[in-house]
């Protein structure tokens, strides 16, 4: 049995900000856990990108046909025992696993915040994340720099440039052992970094990583609230100040659109 | 072990009249424990016992404050009610924003439990608060939280403000609720009695509102949600009905627990059972548990309900039936369901992983009947429980202290203004307050499109058309410490303002009136005053109280806090892409003052950073407020205007250097035209509280028209500087220069200091 859109059943959806070229029939499936929170953040920006967005419900056994999914932030199972820890044993995530690591053509998986700590989790990616060092919460506008623009999601940038969505977080930390994170610098799978100061005290300042093939990518800030003029942060990475205009993280969806079309 | 321990059945009651019971301990007095043997006509089972001594408390009865809320609904005219689906008295009340969407708010305490244990009393009270809104069949789509702590050096002051602002992240960020917006204010009169308050607003369309009761014989009763604990037993009545005091044990086990997971997957459940219309009435449980649910649910029904008790699932199964009754674990809701429709609601209690457990069905008796194991331990009159609790008219006479105080006019100024300036913003009251904010998610939902520190939050409703609120929550405890009567009309007049600030047109009002024990004649009077206060001001300004909370006994030993009326005021964009942020941004736009400035300093921020509290607090024109909130509106509605920021605590000073560090863009400003219009010095110019006041930046295009609308509404304006991106400073002409940078360090330092 298959549950349709669980957590947006009420939500009007609105028409898509692009509809040229074949974008629209990029399917992005966004997966929804109980404590699942940003879901339907995700699937706005997937649309305002110029793709169609799927609920994927974490108890299906079927990924519905996408052609990529986002594993959104929030507290899955609450984050009682450590973030992702149980999300990760969900059915759903063994089709993703499967379909991730199917060698050349995997299906792309971007894991934001909490799905990031459910890809470390599910071993899609390395390393871990603990507490933020300030030990509390923080939620910011946060300057990134993309350090890697040849993954299937980031393809849209150029490599070094800056961009500023909003970080909001508990346990945010990044850490792996010196081994592990040689290794991540030197195969160019830091695909983002901390740029100023670091927020959390993460390894590096690393904000996000891929896995060896690239199409497995995990962020901990938010790029689906830096979407749409009007709800974002309160400036760019190219120094505008706009009354939450800042839209830096759709070429994360875009990259990945544009990337299945191709 | 065998469910039948002890069981204190009605027929035992009958049997042993004789038998003492511990009504003391529960907290009611002798009159209220007389009146329950007459109702009764027998003395009361342990468990009924524990019904009628938490569902009688101040805090569940409003039994001291209930002769003077009638006010509320007395001066509520018919113009008032237009936008009004639901009106106070139900679990929040419900305003109608057009396109057939529907807003749901509400403001509610959490002060005891918060003081006892305040994570979990701050995380319980976003719990409580959301749950209201809920089950009016809503989705929850932003939270606020007014906040009020002791002073900020003394040394309990730090447990305090980590655990509550912890307490509250923790539980609203996991719930994926936005924060936007609140206020934090220290005082040394909250002491022993820090105000949590938590507001909750929420949407839904005019078709799906929901209502508590318990209607058509034969449904059937469930209870769903976590499992009941032995939490919160007595929260409402040992608790939240009196004040604090050293020689009592300690409170601890009467404050909740919660489970933010538990409450996110309830919402979602919530909202599935509303949309495939599973449930016929329900309720969610907060204060006084399965007694408020029950009693509530079956006399706002057909009048009767019958309940097997051993049916509950419990997370201890050493609870008596007393205690079952009066736990406030959190996280559970009672639903009334159709026999037709128990598969379809097991079916999305199962989709969702939520336990549940079927009490037992509606009656048309007029009895609530609860059994244990079979044996009846509770057989009442459910009206007599929730409704027909006592009502006092407590004895209040003004204080006898207060024209003493009101004499004390504050005389101080000062020649250095940049100094005062730097110390006003450093300042407690009037510094940032990022680094609690910043332990807030602002940005769940994606629908956040004012959020602090600008005047209101404000939300988007339909993503189509930007149909949207704006909130803001205010009270100056010092004004009403000074007057009563003004201090709320001042509380509702900034609320107000701000929501108009911001650009939406205001609508509506939820209040939490916070005060000291209404057994004190002077805490009474103060309560009184405030009332009489709100609700005059309410039907001046054309916009109803929906719904809210009284918090009583926020007193610890026989100090009170100073009278707390927090006001939260609604108001409704057409499209909030029309809002107005607090801070400028264009170069060479120019900056206006509106309204009148006097000599009003007394109770003011300046006054407080000298030690002072006396006099009486500024003028209050609630006509000139209406003129001004049409003038806001109408220019940020036809882009007249590219920043608002209204003048309240600490004055044009504080006003100028906001709007300054908002996007961090300097400004000239010239005050001497204004001292000479007003009659003032620089000082009072810069530092007085009066109200009906807001700088606006005007882009240069629009000065005219800006200024023929102010004149044709007869409004005072001045045109006070000119914004100025060159310069990075606030440049107060002829007075002092200051620094962006130094300004910024000076407001943003201070709570890391003390907290970080």
């Amino acid at each position: 049995m298959s549950v349709e859109t669980p957590l947006i059943s009420d939500f009007q959806p609105f028409p898509s900000a692009s509809t040229e070229g074949s974008l629209a029939g990029v399917r992005v499936g966004v997966v929804t856990f109980p404590g699942t929170l940003d879901d339907r953040d995700a699937m706005r920006a997937v649309r305002l990108a110029g793709g169609t967005a799927i609920s994927l419900w974490h108890g299906d056994h079927d990924l519905r046909g996408v052609d990529a999914v986002i594993i959104p932030g929030g507290f899955s199972y609450g984050d009682y025992l450590r973030a992702g820890a149980i999300s990760r044993f969900a059915p759903l995530m063994e089709q993703i696993t499967a379909a991730a690591t199917g060698g050349p053509g995997a299906l792309p998986v971007l894991g934001i915040c909490n799905g990031f700590q459910v890809l470390t989790e599910a071993h899609l990616l390395p390393g871990s994340m603990i507490k933020n060092n300030s030990l509390h919460f923080l939620c910011r506008d946060q300057r990134l720099r993309v350090e890697n623009a040849d993954t299937l999601w980031t393809s849209d940038y150029a490599a070094g440039e800056e961009i500023v969505v909003p970080l909001k977080n508990q346990d945010g930390q990044f850490v792996a052992d010196e081994h592990t994170l040689d290794e991540l610098e030197g195969e160019g799978r830091v695909v983002f970094r901390y740029v100023g100061e670091n927020p959390n005290g993460s390894r590096r300042d690393i904000a996000g990583i891929s896995n060896a093939a690239g199409n497995v990518v995990g962020l901990m800030p938010h790029p689906e609230h830096a979407v749409e003029p009007g709800f974002g942060p309160d400036s760019s990475a190219r120094g505008e100040v706009d009354l939450r205009g800042g839209t830096d993280g759709l070429g994360i969806f875009t990259s990945v659109l544009k990337k299945l079309v191709g | 072990m065998s469910k039948k321990f002890n069981i204190d059945t009605v027929a035992n009651a009958e049997a042993t009249p004789g038998q003492a019971l511990p009504w003391a301990e529960l907290g009611l007095k002798q009159n209220e424990y007389d009146r329950v043997v007459e109702i009764l006509g027998r003395r009361p089972t342990g468990a009924e016992l524990a019904m009628y001594s938490v569902m009688w408390s101040e805090h569940c009865s409003y039994k001291s404050s209930k002769v003077h809320l009638r006010q509320f609904g007395d001066k509520v005219t018919d113009a008032m009610k237009e936008h009004l689906l639901v009106g106070i008295g139900e679990n929040a009340g419900v305003v109608d924003i057009g396109d057939g969407w529907a807003v749901t708010f509400k403001v509610e305490s959490h002060n005891h439990p918060s003081f006892v244990e305040p994570y979990q009393g701050a995380a319980t009270g976003v719990g409580g608060i959301v749950r209201d809104i809920i089950s009016m069949g809503a989705r929850p789509v932003a939270v606020m939280d007014p906040l009020r702590f002791g002073a900020i050096d003394h040394p309990d002051t730090a447990r305090l403000v980590h655990g509550i602002v912890a307490g509250i992240g923790g539980y609203g960020n996991s719930l994926g609720l936005p924060n936007i917006g609140g206020e934090v204010v220290f005082d040394s009169s909250y002491q022993g009695n820090p105000l949590v308050n938590a507001l909750a607003v929420g949407v839904l369309r005019h078709e799906d509102i929901r209502l508590a009761n318990a209607s058509g014989v034969g449904n059937r009763v469930v209870l769903f949600g976590a499992r009941t604990g032995g939490d919160g037993i007595g929260g409402a009545s040992v608790l939240a009905s009196e004040s604090f005091d050293d020689a009592k044990p300690s409170k601890r086990p009467a404050v909740q627990v919660g489970d933010p997971f538990a409450e996110k997957v309830l919402i979602e459940c919530c909202l599935e059972l509303f949309k495939a219309s599973v449930v016929e009435g329900i309720q969610d449980l907060g204060a006084a548990g399965i007694s408020c649910a029950t009693s509530e649910l079956a006399s706002n029904g057909d009048g009767g309900m019958h309940v097997e008790l051993t049916k509950v699932l419990l997370r201890d199964p050493t609870l008596t039936p007393g205690e079952i009754l009066m736990s406030e674990s959190q996280e559970r809701m009672m639903a009334v369901v159709t026999p037709a429709n128990a598969a379809a609601f097991e079916a999305i209690m199962d989709k969702w992983n939520v336990e549940y457990s079927w009490l037992g069905e509606v009656t048309d008796t007029g009895r609530l009947i609860i059994e244990w194991d079979g044996e009846t331990i509770v057989d009442v009159d459910p009206r007599t429980v929730a409704h027909d609790g006592p009502v006092y008219e407590r004895p209040y006479h003004r204080p006898v202290w207060l024209d003493g105080v009101q004499a004390d006019s504050f005389k101080g100024s000062s020649t250095d203004l940049r100094a005062a300036v730097l110390d006003l913003m450093s300042s407690p009251n009037m510094c940032s307050k990022d680094w609690v904010t910043n332990q807030f998610d602002r940005y769940v939902q994606g629908n956040t499109a004012l959020a602090m520190p600008d005047d209101a939050g404000v939300i988007r409703v339909d993503e189509e058309t930007g149909l949207g609120v704006a909130l803001s929550t205010d009270a100056n405890g010092r004004y009403s410490y000074l007057n009563p009567y003004e201090g709320a009309r001042l509380a509702l007049a900034e609320a107000y303002r701000n929501v108009a600030t911001s650009g939406a047109k205001p609508l509506a009002v939820t209040d939490c009136l916070n005060f000291g024990s209404p057994e004190d004649p002077e805490v009474m009077w103060q309560f009184a005053e405030t009332v009489r206060g709100l609700a005059d001001a309410c039907q001046e300004l054309g916009v109803p109280v929906t719904g809210g909370n009284v918090s009583l006994y926020n007193q610890t030993g026989g100090v009170a806090i100073h009278p707390t009326p927090v006001v939260g005021v609604l108001g409704v964009f057409d499209d909030v892409a029309r809002r107005t942020p607090s801070g400028w941004r264009e170069d060479g736009q120019a900056i206006y003052l509106l309204g009148t400035t006097r000599n009003e300093l007394d109770g003011s921020e300046w006054a407080n950073l000298r030690g002072h509290l006396g006099g009486t607090p500024p003028v209050v024109d609630l006509a000139a407020e209406k003129t001004l909130a049409a003038v806001l509106v109408n220019s940020s509605r036809d882009g007249m205007i590219d920043a608002a920021h209204d003048l309240s605590e600490g004055g044009l000073a504080a006003a100028l250097s906001e709007a300054a560090l908002r996007f961090g863009v300097g400004a000239r400003i010239g005050i001497d035209e204004l001292c000479e219009r007003d009659g003032i010095d620089a000082f009072t110019a810069l530092f007085s509280e009066s109200q009906g006041r807001a700088i606006v930046s005007v882009p240069r295009s629009e000065e005219v028209r800006f200024n023929d609308m102010c004149t044709a509404r007869n409004y005072p304006t001045l045109r006070i500087g000119v914004v100025d991106t060159e310069n990075s400073a606030l440049d107060v002409q002829g007075h002092f220069t200051l620094p962006l940078a130094e300004l910024k360090e000076a407001h943003e330092g201070t709570l890391p200091k003390h907290f970080a």
